[in-house]
């Protein structure tokens, strides 16, 4: 928990209806090493899918994934100490194809330490119009436990709703485009238990002193995106992404992607991907409050500051030469991808001087990604 | 929560016209296109979820990332 363990959709998020609802997805398994470095933060691992068709109705989908997280953050050495520690997470899917319908159920499970997350989940898609439009809806419920390593009687809940939609709509022989909407209402214990707030403390030598930081218990949160992808005259395609976001917390953000996909001869395929986050603070966000308590709600959580971020990422794909045996066809990926965060209104207090006045906080990461994918 | 009143209206309106005929504009030996690789943004879903993981770790935002959501968001 006290990474950020995030939402569940490492895993569940590999369960979703293909953008044609009439098709199961290809029998396949998939073997990723992942890593992330920046920050002070480095968390790696494996993650493991397999999916698997019956008699072209049903499909099965397993997943196994592990964040094995080393962290020194900013906010770790500012107020605690570093650590390590280990995040598991299994994953469950199953799809039934019936005419031009597709149904999804998925469960998993995610657990560390001083955290539980169990997410359920129910999508239906279904192809219209002579299957130039696919629409989708689904449903998400999760149960958490949030704990705390040095407090064996701390326990308390979260509970999690999240609704969605979606549509695929095949405008021209080259031209897709797509919106998604989705609501997610989270109501419980929200906020870190081991992450303070700044205030200003004219009795401390620093000139400032930390509280517990404290949350609201609900909230309640809108995304739109929308998106297109477009062939290209010489076999390759441009891609498309908008998504606007805002919640009962006071964060406003927009996010805008930008790919390119270029195949090489028959084997090859480069992806060119350039991203860019912008988010408001939440109301209750503050790098340095006025006093102790100084309102209901405090947090100095950086990632509920005012930010943006900035990545550029690439990719290549390379389908084997070979046959092996059981399987058709396989190949081997690699994905690096290069970000940049900077803070408006989060400061370095590493640096010292006055409180209020230390240099904004900004940091870059690196992101890899090697997967080896056969089908069979 | 007027904003998903518009967005359940638009659905049932979407599902309301599907119950019409509509000649399909784009022919099913036109969409050859849509089969090619290149044009698949969901083509390794371990690979797109692992990045949509990351995503969400370090933004407020969250949602409409194409998946089926949920867990945690502590930190």
């Amino acid at each position: 928990m006290r990474l950020k363990v995030l939402m569940l959709v490492a895993s569940v998020a590999a369960f979703a209806p293909a953008a044609h609802a009439a098709v199961l997805p290809d029998d396949r398994a998939d073997v990723l090493y992942h890593r992330y470095d920046g920050g002070g933060v480095t968390i790696d691992g494996p993650s493991l899918l397999v999916r698997k068709k019956f008699a072209e109705k049903y499909s099965v989908t397993a997943n196994y994934y592990v964040d094995m997280v080393s962290s020194a953050s900013i906010d770790v050495v500012t107020t605690a100490s570093p650590y390590t520690e280990e995040r598991t997470q299994v994953s469950l899917g199953a799809d039934v194809l019936n005419g031009r319908t597709q149904y999804t159920v998925a469960f998993s499970n995610s657990d560390e330490t001083d955290y539980t997350a169990n997410t359920a989940a129910f999508d239906v898609s279904q192809d219209l119009f002579g299957d130039l439009t696919t629409l989708s809806f689904g449903y998400s419920r999760g149960w958490d436990e949030v704990r705390k390593r040095d407090d064996a009687e701390f326990s308390e809940p979260v509970d999690r709703s999240t609704w969605r939609i979606g549509l695929s709509q095949i405008l021209t022989p080259k031209l897709m485009v797509g919106m998604n909407w989705e609501l997610v209402s989270d109501e419980g214990f929200l906020n870190n238990p081991y992450r303070s707030v700044r205030y200003l403390d004219p009795g401390s030598v620093l000139g400032y002193a930390y509280q517990p930081e404290v949350y609201p218990n609900t909230r309640v949160s809108n995304a739109l995106a929308v998106s297109a992808r477009y062939f290209l005259p010489y076999r390759a395609a441009l891609a498309g992404n908008y998504r606007w976001f805002t919640d009962t917390w006071g964060i406003d953000a927009s996010t805008v992607t930008l790919g390119y996909t270029h195949p090489w001869g028959e084997r090859w395929i480069f992806e060119l991907t350039y991203r860019w986050y912008t988010q408001g603070a939440a109301d209750f966000y503050s790098d340095l409050f006025p006093n102790a308590n100084a309102q209901n709600f405090l947090a100095r959580d950086k990632e509920l500051s005012t930010f943006t971020s900035n990545m550029v990422g690439l990719g290549a794909t390379y389908e084997l030469p070979f046959a092996m045996p059981f399987i058709k066809r396989s190949s081997v990926s690699f994905f690096f991808d290069r970000f940049q965060f900077d803070y408006d209104d989060f400061r370095d207090v590493r640096a010292g001087g006055t409180p209020g006045t230390e240099p904004l906080y900004g940091f870059g990461a690196n992101v890899f990604r090697l997967f080896v994918s056969g089908w069979f | 929560m007027k904003f998903s009143r518009v967005i359940a209206t638009a659905v049932l309106l979407a599902a309301l016209t599907g119950c019409s005929s509509v000649e399909p504009w784009v022919k099913p030996y036109e969409r050859q296109n849509f089969a090619d690789p290149v044009m698949t943004g969901y083509r390794d879903p371990v690979a797109v979820a692992y990045l949509n993981h990351v995503f969400e770790a370090r933004e407020g935002a969250r949602g409409a990332l194409g998946g089926h959501g949920g867990g945690c968001g502590c930190n």
